[in-house]
């Protein structure tokens, strides 16, 4: 028999009813987007304007059309942002009609309530006013955009996961998670975060972000800039990565695999232009996103993982 | 030993994932009998661990003194694991071949943490049982069939490991393959699928062995590729659970569907059609669907697991918690329940006591009102009990607040699953199944008797 599932956008269905990979993944994701604004009170979502955030916001217009995201956004802002993204991010924010909600780590090194680390990083800084704002905001739950595939600890975390009234990850106490049957109940205090697009790959990101055609902060497709090399990285020339005397400054082809703090995210060279390019591209690369990208998680064996019992993404 | 090579991914393949079907695949087993090694040699020897995640492996192999890189290191991330080299929970892992997507969910061994091994297994299609050669049949073994026989895995395989430590012999196999066999029967499961392997050193993982001469099957990832796919949705009842009612009214975002009103879920079970006669479950109104919308996309059917929105002919009152499901055979909804439940909480189960119980997108609110046995895991069937403790599997009935259309757990895993929550602190202290029973002592018989034992 033919099929009768007409003006998809996944072509990829099929005729015997059986979902393909990205299908069921986004089923997936869906799914947990709805059944936490049911169970929940004052959800966010965060919104960093990369490209993970961006799929966990295309799929909630989704789980919710034609009604807006019934919440808002929050965005950590470390105030070492690529312009390009900021900018995106609120061209989104517009473009949807979403209300956003900014919490500052310049504010609090203005204020001293946070201090600058000596290796400039401020991706670590992020996590006193995430909590901040999920108090002050009473959110009860916070949607996340990270993938189990990224980092090992990350690998560990159940799609609902609950965090104390301290903000903390407990990973040898974990909440039995079981079939598709959600719980993101929690005493007063408590918080859960939620992530949808836990079991989505890098692949499988930009498959969705080519099959829905998604827009993206231009920085993700190859363009020239100045960079400079620093452990092995490319870094960006800007107003929060410098280089030293001994790192000469040159032009070259590159895009981002991750955007993050501009002082500690690296670019990679490449020529990819298109999405299709990305898929390919990503397909065959030997390193892990984070791996070719991001100088803080080199540092130690389980910097991600104590990050996140004190409360990070 | 491990090959220390830079590996070389499939760009074809790894390009070409998302287009083939997804396959979860959750270990099982007791403690130490190979299970993160098995998952690690999997995905090293289907090249897909990456550079930088190897080396880290091999980094941290040699601090410790190994001469191989310990590849239960890629999925045993957590610090305390690795201190301890132990599985304490979940991890979930990611590759894809040519024609299949695969989520494999590494699980520990140890009793004390059954409940997340109860996690890993609840939504595998397969389950990978490890069995070191030498030791044959352990507790942990015994609790995790009985864990993946009750939750109705479709596929379980055996994996007889460490063949390496006797020898590659065919005796000690049959020995240990017959010994796993005859517990998963009077489990009830009766088409489980042995392999002789050695994880740590690959043989039939990835490829065909040939220190195993007298071992004529596949692989165990030939045996993954050529498991068949889930059943035809077709076969099953429709039922959509509503998560939400989808009515913009003023805050639409375009004013043409200002009147729009939708009923939101992903369907549980079955196939929708556009024009189908359904039946609003617990309040029994009949309607019509008009139409199906997956976002913008409208849609002449929808099928499981797919979550779409169901536009429907009538303004009757459907609420999030209903049930939608087709009209010809819908469930009856009901207040008592008889259940097999894997007790996950901290503190024991005791009949009289109050729970909530959720069931697709509905919370009730529930109390035990008998306590009718409990899995005795040495000769495997139902003893009295007076309470249920952490990692118990015990059968109870229930008493609901208000009628839920459950189903029974055999013919719907999705309709007949549900939590038992602590109203006090929110916890998850139970994974139910509807209608499910334990064998007794006058049927846990010595002669295989199908999977009999499990239905009502
Ligand atoms: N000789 C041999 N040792 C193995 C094999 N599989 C696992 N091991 C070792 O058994 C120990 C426990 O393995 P691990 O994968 O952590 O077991 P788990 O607790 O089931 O996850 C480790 O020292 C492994 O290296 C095998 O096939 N042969
Ligand atoms: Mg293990």
């Amino acid at each position: 028999m033919t099929t009768t599932v007409t003006n998809t956008p996944s072509a990829e269905a099929r005729t015997d009813r059986r979902l393909s990979q990205l299908d069921a993944l986004e089923a997936e994701a869906i799914l947990v987007i709805r059944e936490m604004a049911g169970e929940l009170e004052r959800p966010a979502l965060l919104f960093s304007g990369g490209k993970d955030s961006v799929v966990m916001l295309h799929l909630a217009t989704k789980a919710f059309w034609p009604a807006p995201i019934p919440f808002p956004v929050l965005h950590v802002d470390t105030g070492h942002n690529f312009p390009e993204v900021l900018a995106y991010r609120d061209e989104t924010v517009e473009r949807l009609g979403l209300r956003l909600v900014v919490a500052s780590v310049q504010d609090y090194i203005d204020d001293g309530r946070l201090r600058e680390r000596a290796d400039g990083t401020r991706n670590p800084l992020q996590t006193m006013p995430l909590l901040d704002a999920i108090n002050d905001n009473r959110f009860d739950g916070v949607f996340g955009g990270g993938r189990r595939d990224e980092e090992k600890a990350r690998a560990k975390e159940r799609i609902v996961s609950l965090r104390d009234e301290f903000g903390q990850w407990d990973p040898k106490n974990q909440r039995p998670e079981l079939w598709n049957l959600f719980n993101p109940r929690h005493r007063p205090g408590e918080h859960v975060r939620v992530f949808p697009i836990s079991n989505w790959t890098e692949v499988d990101i930009w498959r969705y972000i080519e099959r829905e055609d998604i827009p993206l902060a231009p920085l993700y497709y190859a363009h020239e800039r100045e960079v400079f090399r620093r452990d092995g990285m490319w870094l960006a020339v800007g107003p929060y990565s410098q280089p030293r005397d001994d790192e000469p400054v040159e032009r070259r082809l590159v895009r981002y695999r991750t955007v993050g703090d501009m002082s500690c995210t690296g670019a990679v060279e490449s020529p990819a232009r298109t999405n299709a390019d990305i898929v390919l591209e990503v397909a065959a690369s030997t390193l892990t996103e984070r791996g070719a990208t991001r100088a803080d998680d080199r540092i130690s064996e389980a910097a991600m993982e104590d990050r996140k019992k004190e409360g990070y993404f | 030993m491990v090959a220390a090579t830079t590996p070389v991914l499939d760009p074809a393949a790894v390009a070409g994932a998302g287009r083939g079907t997804l396959l979860r695949l959750a270990t099982a087993g007791s403690v130490d009998d190979g299970k993160s090694t098995l998952v690690g040699r999997l995905l090293h020897d289907t090249k897909s661990v990456l550079s930088d995640q190897l080396a880290a492996v091999e980094r941290v192999s040699r601090d410790r003194g190994l001469t191989a890189a310990d590849l239960a290191l890629l999925t045993d991330g957590l610090r305390a694991e690795r201190e301890q080299g132990i599985t304490i929970d979940v991890a979930y892992r990611y590759f894809a071949t040519a024609n299949r997507s695969f989520v494999l969910a590494d699980c520990p061994g140890h009793v004390q943490y059954t409940r997340n091994t109860v996690t890993g297994s609840s939504t595998a299609d397969v389950v990978v049982l490890l069995v070191d050669a030498r030791k044959g049949v352990l507790e942990q073994t015994r609790r995790h069939l009985a864990v993946t026989a009750l939750l109705r895995v479709p596929h379980v395989v055996v994996a007889v490991n460490k063949i390496d430590l006797v020898d590659f012999s065919q005796e000690v196999y049959d020995r240990v393959e017959s010994e796993v066999q005859a517990v998963a029967r009077e489990l009830g499961v009766v088409d489980a699928i042995a392999i002789p392997v050695s994880a740590l050193d690959g043989d039939n993982v990835a490829e065909r062995s040939t220190r195993t001469p007298w071992y004529a099957g596949p692989s165990l990832l030939e045996l993954l590729e050529a498991l068949p796919p889930s059943d035809d949705p077709a076969n099953e009842s429709f039922r959509l659970p509503v998560q939400l009612v989808i009515r913009p009214q003023g805050a639409a975002r375009d004013p043409q569907f200002r009147d729009y009103r939708g009923y939101a879920g992903q369907v549980a079970s079955g196939v929708v059609r556009v024009g189908d006669e359904v039946v609003a479950l617990p309040s029994g109104r009949r309607t019509t669907v008009t139409g199906i919308d997956l976002g913008e996309a409208s849609l002449e059917e929808a099928f499981a697991p797919q979550s779409v929105t169901l536009r429907l002919a009538d303004e009757i009152d459907i609420s999030r918690g209903d049930v939608i499901a087709a009209a010809t055979d819908a469930p009856e909804p009901t207040q008592d329940i008889k259940a097999v439940v894997c007790w996950l909480g901290d503190a024991p189960l005791r009949p009289g006591q109050r729970l909530l119980l959720k069931h697709g997108s509905r919370t009730v609110q529930t109390a035990v009102r008998t306590l009718d046995g409990a899995l005795d895991l040495d000769d495997l069937h139902a003893v009295p009990a007076e309470s249920l403790s952490l990692n118990d599997i015990g059968l109870v009935t229930l008493r609901l607040a208000s009628p839920v259309p459950v189903e029974n757990y055999s013919t719907s895993r999705r309709g007949g699953s549900f939590l038992l929550i602590d109203a006090h602190d929110g916890r998850t202290v139970a994974a139910g199944m509807v209608g499910a029973t334990l064998p007794t002592a006058a049927d846990a018989p010595s002669q295989p008797e199908g999977d009999e034992e499990w239905e009502i």
